[in-house]
């Protein structure tokens, strides 16, 4: 009984928050993309190499948001590989993505080792503080779960209703919906589809990189190889089973960072169940949240079709 | 001259479906646009509406050289297009897809109040009734199609595109577009109709031009000439508007329903307990508006809905818990209502669409594989006898025209030798000629002692092509009629559910 009411605390809340950031990320960045009718399993790859970008650049210019914006950078390069090829070039979208994603899990270990001369680890770099934020963090119970954090769990938290504004207030939004449902009804009313998928997939690298970024100069101070285990397809599993909606995303989010922050506690705490049955917990739960969310999921009814035009 | 389109030339594959095409319309005129399945219409209005470009050919309006990079160009010139297939955003609202790309804003937001008050306006203005915070997808196609009026309108068309808008239209729902049409006229605006109705063209346009084969064949006053005319000019010989059928002494009853019972997808009872015959060697008609029951009808027949009582036999079979492959095997073919999601795999070649029911027997399975060899033969057999118009067997079956498209799937259908033959609405969105060899292939089907049940929502093919007509009313059969007894009067009014002793 000790040991539960160890694991059951306040700070599981914070660590829930902590923990559900690097998730919605991707999930907004999958929205984001999938609205606009491009399907991105590749985020997980887009994290893995933003993460390592933000760490090369905080480790140069000992400056932890110049690393967020070397992250920024190669996020958005990386997304361009991936909507130049979609796009453009009309390929598969899921093979596109799984390269990527290859590409994503070799180059950070293979630059490592030219950079650093280092396997799997890289040195310790600046990394970005939390931020006690003066009223709130006095708050009872809020307080300590929400008044301390780092700045970017801040902007994932802010990016839900930003996000949600942009898609369903704004003609912008409007028009990246369209695209993602009918780019043929679009195009008609000079819509150009070519454009608001651009954008949707550029956006999208935008916040996948942030994501990463957090995980490599926030939560930990470098990178270490595959460090995102998963996140990026949890993040497309939260986007899924919150139906593409940023508030929906949020709610799956902070569902899985809840169980993270648990098999995390429960693991520290010492309780009597195997830590290899613990570390399960998020991705078993993904699986059961996708198998109860599948046949009420709408997706965006063009995603991943590629378009032609008459 | 308000408009001219100049030796427009455009090209697919194989294809040349624009052949140095002229086009002139009159500043407030409703001219026609007439011609074949695959002539060449839609893809010379998608140039108009800056959709597709030229590959050759020039565009004046007043005069004045155009040229159009994309929709928003051709909008500017005042040329709105209301698409064969609509261009509408499905969980979209009317509001949502009537601003779209012309968004009113309130800072940066969308200003919804007065978008909702924009779609009012603009209705109540055209006397287009519709609801502006429906979905798309809940609303019927007449209503979708005042959407699409409506958008163009709004981005202030003076060129109205109509790309065969009555297609899917009821008779009622067409009376109505005709007012519309009248009144836009009216208001001064310029209207290009496309329809393969001749009845439609006399009634509503000024003038026509005829397409054929990409070129045009023919630009006439509408007053000037008959309907057998523009028949012949469309397909480059004579037409026979009239099917000609001898008298055929029905056999055997071939499939037999009785006390059958649905429910559609919603769970609402749509047929109850209906009860009929078909014998060999026999049209049976069913007349009824859309919507009466008549889709969950062949959805049973063919096995593709569960009935929740009620037998099906075909031939002294019982055939009412077999799955629709063993419905085909028992001698019952099929001719779906929408080809484009029932009759063919669309991003399928010709071929694999030949192939489709028939790619585990012989000759064309051997083994665990196909032997495209002989796929291409049958292929290359069933595009001759059918006069299906592609330029190989090879071609995606998305590419063809719809008249094509519905002369494959028919030359699949019937090459499977059924006993019995359901063809729902075969003849929607074809052109005179298509219709004239497809109505010859149904008689000529059951002049060889086969069944035939036919679904259709024009009253006039019922009329034309059965022996037995039956009416469906609210799931209901209502009236029953050997061929020549009934007046299109008698069967209209049962058809609206006046029942048979009020008459
Ligand atoms: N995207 C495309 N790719 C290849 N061929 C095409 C394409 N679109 C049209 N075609 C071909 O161009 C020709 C003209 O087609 P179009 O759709 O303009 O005919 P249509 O007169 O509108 O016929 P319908 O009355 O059936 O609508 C046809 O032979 C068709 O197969
Ligand atoms: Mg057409």
């Amino acid at each position: 009984m000790e040991v539960w009411s160890n694991v059951f605390s306040l700070a599981l809340f914070t660590a829930t928050i902590r923990s559900a950031t690097p998730i919605l990320f991707p999930a907004l960045a999958g929205i984001f993309s999938e609205r606009s009718g491009v399907l991105n399993i590749a985020l997980e790859g887009i994290m893995l190499i933003s993460a390592f970008a933000a760490v090369v650049g905080s480790y140069y210019t000992n400056n932890a948001w110049l690393g967020v914006l070397c992250a920024v950078i190669a996020g958005v390069l990386t997304s361009l590989i991936h909507a130049f090829m979609c796009i453009n070039l009309r390929a598969d979208q899921a093979i596109v993505g799984t390269g990527i994603n290859i590409l994503g899990a070799g180059l950070p270990s293979f630059l490592l080792l030219k950079l650093f001369g280092s396997q799997g680890i890289s040195p310790i770099v600046e990394r970005i503080h939390e931020w006690r934020i003066p009223i709130l963090a006095d708050i009872p119970v809020i307080g300590p779960i929400l008044g301390e954090q780092s700045p970017l769990v801040y902007i994932s938290l802010v990016m839900v209703p930003v996000s949600y504004f942009v898609l369903f207030k704004t003609p912008f939004g409007l028009r990246l919906r369209s695209v993602g449902e009918n780019p043929h009804a679009s195009e008609t009313v000079g819509v150009s589809v070519f454009r608001f998928r651009y954008l949707g997939v550029i956006i999208s690298g935008v916040l996948a990189a942030l994501g990463g970024a957090f995980l490599s100069v926030s939560y930990l101070a470098q990178f270490v190889k595959l460090m995102t285990a998963g996140r990026g397809f949890i993040g497309l599993a939260a986007m899924i089973f919150g139906r593409w909606n940023p508030w929906g995303a949020l709610f799956a989010c902070l569902l899985f960072g809840f169980a993270d922050a648990l098999q995390a506690a429960a693991q520290a705490s010492n309780v009597p169940i195997a830590p290899q049955f613990l570390r399960m917990l998020p991705y078993v739960l993904t699986i059961i949240a996708l198998v109860g969310a599948m046949g009420r999921a709408n997706p965006p009814a063009f995603v991943a079709k590629p378009y032609e035009k008459a | 001259m308000y408009l001219e389109m100049k030796n427009i030339v455009r090209r697919f594959p194989g294809v040349l479906a624009n052949d140095h095409i002229c086009l002139e319309i009159e500043k407030g005129e409703i001219h026609g646009l007439l011609g074949e399945n695959g002539a060449g219409k839609t893809t010379l209005m998608n140039v108009l509406c800056g959709l597709a470009r030229p590959d050759e050919g020039e565009i004046l309006i007043d005069g004045m050289k155009v040229e159009f990079g994309n929709c928003l160009d051709a909008i500017k010139c005042g040329i709105g297009m209301v698409h064969q297939h609509f261009m509408l955003v499905p969980v979209f609202t009317v509001t949502e897809n009537f601003i779209l790309g012309n968004e009113p804003r309130k800072g940066a937001r969308i200003d919804t109040a007065r978008a909702r008050e924009m779609v009012l306006e603009l209705s109540e203005k055209h006397g287009l009734k519709v609801d502006p915070d429906a979905l798309i997808k809940d609303i019927s196609v007449g209503m979708q199609q005042r959407v699409e009026i409506l958008k163009a309108l709004s981005r202030g068309a003076e060129l109205m595109i109509l790309d065969e808008p009555t297609a899917v239209l009821t008779p009622q729902e067409v009376e109505d577009l005709y007012r519309i049409m009248r009144s836009l006229q009216e208001a001064g605006h310029t209207i290009i109709f496309i329809t393969h109705k001749l009845q439609e063209i006399k009634e509503i346009t000024d003038r026509v031009t005829v397409l054929r084969d990409g070129r045009v064949v023919g630009i006439v006053r509408t007053k000037d000439v008959e309907q057998v005319e523009l028949a012949r000019m469309m397909v480059g010989r004579d037409v026979v508007l009239r099917v000609e059928k001898d008298q055929h002494a029905p056999g055997e009853v071939m499939m037999s329903v009785k006390d059958l019972r649905a429910n559609d997808s919603r769970g609402l009872t749509k047929l109850k307990d209906i009860t009929f015959d078909v014998r060999a060697g026999e049209i049976v008609g069913i007349a009824g508006v859309a919507g009466n029951g008549q889709e969950e009808l062949v959805e049973v027949l063919t096995g593709l809905r569960k009935q929740e009582s009620g037998s099906i036999t075909l031939d002294m079979q019982d055939i009412s818990q077999l799955n629709p492959r063993e419905r085909m095997y028992a001698g019952l073919a099929h001719i779906p209502q929408d080809r484009q999601r029932r009759g063919l795999v669309m991003n399928f070649s010709l071929v694999d669409n030949f192939l489709l029911g028939y790619e585990d027997l012989k000759p064309f399975a051997r083994g665990p594989m196909l032997d495209y060899r002989e796929a291409e033969k049958f292929a290359s057999k069933l595009i001759k006898m059918f006069d299906v118009r592609t330029p190989g067997s090879q071609i995606l079956a998305r590419t063809l025209s719809g008249g094509n498209q519905q002369k494959a799937i028919l030359a699949r259908e019937f090459q499977r030798d059924p006993k019995l033959l359901i063809a729902a609405q075969p003849t929607r969105g074809l052109d005179v000629a298509a219709i004239e060899f497809i109505h010859n292939e149904l008689i000529k089907f059951r002049d060889q002692d086969k069944a035939v049940l036919l679904i259709s929502m024009e009253l006039t093919e019922i009329l034309d092509l059965s022996d037995r007509i039956l009416v469906i009313y609210e799931g209901e059969i209502v009236g029953e009629f050997k061929s020549g007894q009934a007046t299109p009067e008698q069967l209209g009014l049962l058809m609206a559910g006046s029942k048979k002793g009020q008459m």
